[in-house]
């Protein structure tokens, strides 16, 4: 279990356990946190997901993939620190992870 | 409209009902919120049932849309295990199959649609599958696995992700397909082609042109798939996918406007007020491509969703998207946005056997779809192109050494 904070982009905070196992992204949808799509359910095909992960936690969450590097690159409002959120798995590490919200998945 | 107060029923509990559920909740929605669901499942994603569930690689939880809890919590009444039998729309009344009544505010249709069913003789023994449900998933999943002869008849994307996942736990599988190619309504001949090439690199075998006329059995239990040509086809199981048709039937009989699914606008409001149909039961305009049509995929199902729940509630309606879908099998991500409607011409960009390609269906110069096979910057900029409308260089978009933020003519 690892506390998140998703914050969206109008600056509301949502803070929830997520188990661990799950991805980031599963938490926000399991969650009902708005702002995070996941179009795909996080097949990694569709780039409604993105999030911006802080900079302290940039090593914890792990490296992207090829493909993942690929979605974002054509996603909108890409910052150096994007990432898809179905791609972080949630390990007892990412206690404390903050994520914010781009203004729109599409 | 909007009535933050109203009872929204919602007939339906797929991918679409219960999004549409939670996006009420979301949006601000007060008033009681009614999901009836004929599986005993709360909301889940299909997609993975013919992919990482059937693999064993995803579980009940994870397949979940919410927490089962998560209805309760937002006083959602998730009714499951139950369907709607009469919708009288003078009163605003449904009635369920236990006999039990409903008065709405508004109705979402989230119907869905049933695979459709080959009407030949032994369609009815046991070991003959299809593929809509958590349930049908289970019972394919107990009868596939090393040794076992699988009979897929259908070679749309169904019928592949079946078949690869199939040699993946183990099973001979063989795909009998009515066209002569692989994927015939949806895709052009190279893309057919390649699918067909690496299936049978993963040793799936193919009866191409192959009409099925009916089914043998040994104590009900199938054991052959019978061929127009008088071959019998032995297996242990065979899945049908075939196609769907929509569960239209309840907004027919109480008189509303249907066409091969509901008809809707594009805030997915049917020719009555306080009724709406969302998910792959509507027939809906989309107007990039300037008409109407039916679709089958998760992200038709979110998007009109987001309609119903944002006319319901007063917000406005979502911006125009262009429609998208995906198929995975064995470690090829297929990418498809758009429908080649009135396309006059296939470019194809990069090469096929090398595992990475787009084909791209243009109408004059601008896009109107684009399948891409591990090939996601072709997809997300073919997607923008198709939503937007510009017009592509076809020489650019053809040269790989050009990359896709470059082809706008």
């Amino acid at each position: 279990m690892a506390k998140i904070t998703y914050i969206e982009h109008d600056g509301t905070e949502h803070v929830v356990d997520v188990k661990t196992g799950l991805t980031v992204m599963e938490g926000a949808v399991k969650n009902n946190i708005p702002g995070i799509d996941a179009d795909c359910g996080g097949a990694c095909a569709c780039a409604t997901c993105h999030v911006y992960v802080d900079e302290a936690w940039k090593d914890k969450t792990g490296e992207s993939s090829a493909m993942e590097e690929s979605m974002l690159d054509f996603a909108e409002n890409v910052e150096p620190n994007s990432r898809l959120s179905c791609q972080i798995k949630v390990t007892d590490e990412l206690e404390g992870l903050v994520v914010r919200m781009p203004e729109s998945q599409h | 409209m909007s009535d933050l107060g109203a009872h929204v029923v919602i007939l339906g509990a797929g991918h679409a009902g219960g999004t549409a559920a939670a996006l009420l909740r979301q949006y601000g929605h007060l008033g009681p919120v009614t999901l009836i669901g004929d599986e005993p499942l709360a909301p889940y994603q299909r997609p993975p049932l013919s992919k990482a569930w059937l693999k064993g690689e995803a579980d009940a939880d994870s397949l979940a849309l919410k927490p089962l809890e998560f209805y309760a919590e937002h006083q959602i009444d998730f009714r499951p295990n139950t369907r709607a039998v009469k919708l009288a729309r003078a009163d605003k009344i449904v009635t369920l199959a236990d006999g039990q009544t409903l008065t709405y505010d508004f109705l979402i249709l989230a119907t869905g649609a049933r695979a459709i069913k080959l009407p030949v003789p032994g369609a009815e023994l046991a070991g003959l599958l299809e593929l809509r449900t958590a349930a049908d998933a289970e019972a394919l999943k107990a009868a596939v696995g090393p040794g076992k002869r699988l009979a897929v008849v259908g070679g749309g994307y169904i019928g592949l992700e079946v078949a690869a996942s199939g040699r993946a736990l183990g099973a001979e599988v063989v795909v009998i397909e009515r066209e002569q190619r692989l994927l015939a309504r949806v895709a052009c001949e190279s893309l057919s082609d390649f699918f067909r090439g690496v299936h049978e690199a993963h040793g799936v075998t193919f009866e191409m042109g192959a009409s099925v006329t009916g089914f043998v059995g040994e104590d009900g239990q199938v054991t052959g798939v019978t061929l127009a040509d008088g071959r019998t086809i032995a297996c242990d199981a065979a899945v049908i996918g075939v196609g769907a048709t929509p569960n239209d039937e309840l907004a027919a009989d109480c008189g509303l406007d249907t066409a091969r699914g509901v008809v809707v606008d594009l805030e997915a409001r049917t020719s009555d007020p306080s009724i709406f149909a969302i998910g792959d039961v509507a027939h809906r305009p989309m107007p990039i491509y300037d008409r109407m049509f039916r679709m089958e995929s998760v992200p038709n199902a979110l998007e009109q969703a987001k309609q119903a729940a944002s006319a319901i509630t007063g917000r406005p309606a979502p911006a125009g998207e262009v429609p998208w879908q995906w198929s995975d099998q064995y470690d090829l991500k297929l990418q498809i946005a758009g429908y080649a409607f009135d396309a006059d011409e296939v470019l194809l960009r990069g090469d096929p056997a090398s595992g990475k390609f787009a084909v791209f269906h243009l109408k004059g110069d601008q896009i109107q779809s684009v399948e891409a096979i591990n090939s996601p910057p072709e997809f997300m900029m073919g997607k923008q192109l198709i939503g937007n409308r510009k017009p592509v260089s076809k020489a650019k978009l053809v040269d790989l050494s050009v990359s896709m933020k470059e082809v706008v003519a």
